[in-house]
């Protein structure tokens, strides 16, 4: 059964594909044996099926017209510049940069989409050697349930809707979002879009996402506004870069995570006995003071007094003491 | 139901691919597309019913069957209008681009330049179908290069079952060690690459943040058999409890919800005015004392009360540097 449908879509598929005109359905008819076998009601339907399982492999039928003059009988084709993939020419290295890409994903819908990819760039010529190039490819992970739905929505501009917790809220809220773009960062997925009930740009972290993914909406029902920079409205998501530098004491043989960000700046005249001092590079001053506070009492701030303040601040509240007012 | 469909999806990049190549080996074929070697002559035979319409003589696409059952190669004749693969749709045209750029973000200097061209030939063959990849943004996290090349390194030993020696930093205790493991498998989770291994040092099964390690060094020495190990679960989290681990019960204000986020937590209960109470474990007591100094006002240690007063004296021995 499958090997004479299969025929069929393909008889079809190069009937179509030849053709420099319209095909009527009277003439697909006479010339795909599998319909002209069939009745008329069970033709009809056999068609429309056809038709749809080649256009989801995606392949473009087009519907026109034979006579413009005369708009009765509709008529198919197959665009041969729709339809194949244009020339591609790629230099070995170039070709294994594309083998070590196909390796990137390790989302199962993803690695799939992209092995789908590399046999359509084989079959149109290209081999592919991976090692003609010595790099080592990264690795994107996505375990966020909402990834694919999310992922989908934006590359199909669907609108959607889910249940989703900001950090503070104590419960889950229904939110409606036009899914504009998705952004990685730091290893977590983020969804960037127009959230309709506040009429604004919001990112959602998708391990907030609770529950499913639905669609709120037809796919492409809306558009990304132009110039929409995504790497701008998601700045906030990246650490800030490690610019600064901080004055600390370090007890010899501790603060092992800080030495890995630090130069030794010698004691002047001993003015600290049993510490090292030393300048750390740091980005944010509230994760500084978090890494800070991490080694207890043996890391101390000296400066700058940001750092210093909030770390006593917060060792003032754990001790119990209330702020000296 | 599908089957018809996904056997046109795979003639449709077979037959293309045998026209570029002249002739191929049915193993190569079979190797290259990912296919069964018994389904790719299956495949043929369909092929052997399909040509131009009408199906005259002369129509008909020419399989050499006499060649493949007798030299196992492929050849294909008479279809000269087959001879360029179906255009990438956007799932495969967005998921293949967005790849590159992650590549291109991790790549050496000498290697961007490449990675480059490669992408702008294949954004000029998507087409259309590639815009979708403009609307994605990717960023490594800043240790990313490096932490890939270990995560090759390490696969390696796993592959060739050798034995690795780790320099390793273990920020509860603020200690950098040296330990000889034997490699089980490299995982990702939650963000970050971790080595499953088993720790000769520990005498146990250990999990090894890639970001951790200062220094791998793949050591000649085969690994140990260990039979009674399994890999991990990970589908549960990175931080697997055990009932030894320290029961804590936190009282956190809003601005500090997030900690039940970031740890595995137990129970959960919201409190008025945005807090949250939760009850968590803790395998190591000093990891609770760091978190609680990073907290300051905004976490409340409700039991055990006794660990209480050691946050308290830490935080006061600390606080005393400052005086």
């Amino acid at each position: 059964m499958t090997a004479r449908k299969s025929e069929r879509l393909l008889n079809l598929l190069i009937t179509l594909l030849v053709s420099r005109s319209y095909v009527t359905k009277e003439r697909l008819r006479t010339v795909v044996e599998a319909y002209r076998e069939a009745g008329d009601d069970a033709f009809e339907k056999m068609f429309e099926r056809d038709k749809e399982e080649l256009r989801s492999l995606g392949i473009p039928i087009e519907v026109g017209f034979l006579d413009r003059a005369f708009e009765d009988e509709p008529g198919y084709r197959i665009e041969r510049s729709a339809f194949e993939l244009p020339d591609i020419d790629l230099a070995p290295e170039e070709a294994a940069v594309i083998g070590l890409a196909a390796r990137v994903w390790q989302h199962a819908g993803l690695a799939a989409a992209t092995s789908d990819a590399l046999v359509k760039l084989k079959a149109a010529g290209v081999s592919v050697d991976r090692a003609a190039l010595n790099v080592v490819q990264p690795q994107l992970t996505a375990e966020e349930s909402a990834f694919e739905p999310l992922w989908e929505a934006t590359r199909t501009r669907t609108p959607v809707r889910f249940r989703y917790r900001t950090s503070s809220a104590a419960r889950a809220v229904l939110r409606h979002v036009q899914p504009w773009g998705v952004v990685s960062s730091r290893g977590r997925w983020y969804v960037v879009g127009h959230d309709t009930d506040r009429g604004a740009t919001r990112v959602f972290r998708l391990s907030r996402v609770q529950g499913e993914v639905l669609s709120d909406g037809p796919p492409g029902t809306f558009d990304v506004p132009a110039g929409t920079d995504l790497r701008a409205i998601t700045r906030s998501l990246a650490p800030p870069p490690a610019d600064r530098t901080a004055e600390v004491l370090v007890r010899p043989g501790a603060g092992h995570g800080l030495r890995r960000h630090a130069e030794p700046l010698g004691d002047e005249a001993g003015a600290h006995p049993g510490w090292d001092r030393l300048a750390v590079r740091y980005g944010g001053s509230d994760a500084f003071a978090d890494e800070v506070l991490g080694y207890c009492a043996d890391v101390v701030v000296l400066a700058p007094a940001e750092v210093r303040e909030s770390v006593v601040r917060r060792l003032r509240e754990a001790a119990g003491k209330q702020e000296p007012s | 139901m599908s089957g018809a469909r996904e056997q046109v999806a795979r003639l449709l990049a077979l037959v293309p691919y045998i026209q570029a190549r002249q002739e191929v080996p049915l193993e190569q074929a079979a190797a290259d597309l990912g296919v069964r070697p018994d389904q790719i002559v299956k495949d043929l035979n369909v092929l052997w019913f399909c040509g131009l319409p009408g199906l005259e003589m002369g129509d008909l696409i020419d399989v050499d069957m006499e060649a493949l059952e007798g030299e196992g190669v492929i050849r294909v004749s008479n279809a000269d209008y087959l001879s360029r693969p179906l255009r990438l749709d956007s799932s495969e045209a967005s998921a293949l681009i967005v790849a590159l750029r992650a590549l291109r973000e991790g790549a050496e200097d000498d290697v961007r330049p490449i990675v480059d061209r490669t992408l702008h030939k294949l954004e000029a063959a998507a087409g259309e179908g590639g815009a979708v990849a403009a609307r994605v943004d990717i960023r490594l996290p800043e240790q990313q290069a490096r932490v890939d090349e270990l995560r090759a390194r390490l696969s390696g030993a796993v592959d060739q079952r050798r034995q690795v020696r780790l320099d390793y930093y273990v920020p509860t205790r603020d200690e950098s060690t040296r330990r000889v493991v034997d490699p089980l498998r490299v995982v990702s989770a939650e963000g970050h690459t971790y080595l499953d291994a088993y720790c000769h040092v520990a005498e146990g099964q250990r999990l090894f943040r890639l970001d951790r390690i200062s220094a791998a060094e793949v050591l000649d020495t085969p690994v140990e058999r260990h039979t009674d190990l399994e890999p991990r679960d990970l589908a549960a989290g990175i931080f697997q409890a055990s009932g030894d681990d320290l029961l804590v019960t936190l009282r956190l204000s809003a601005s500090a919800r997030w900690v039940a986020e970031y740890y595995p937590v137990e129970h959960t209960r919201n409190e008025r005015g945005g807090g949250l109470t939760v009850r968590m474990r803790f395998g190591d007591p000093a990891l609770l004392t760091q978190l609680m100094l990073r907290l300051g006002a905004s976490a409340e240690l409700v039991e055990p009360l006794e660990l209480a007063e050691d946050v308290r004296g830490a935080a006061l021995e600390a606080l005393a540097n400052y005086s």
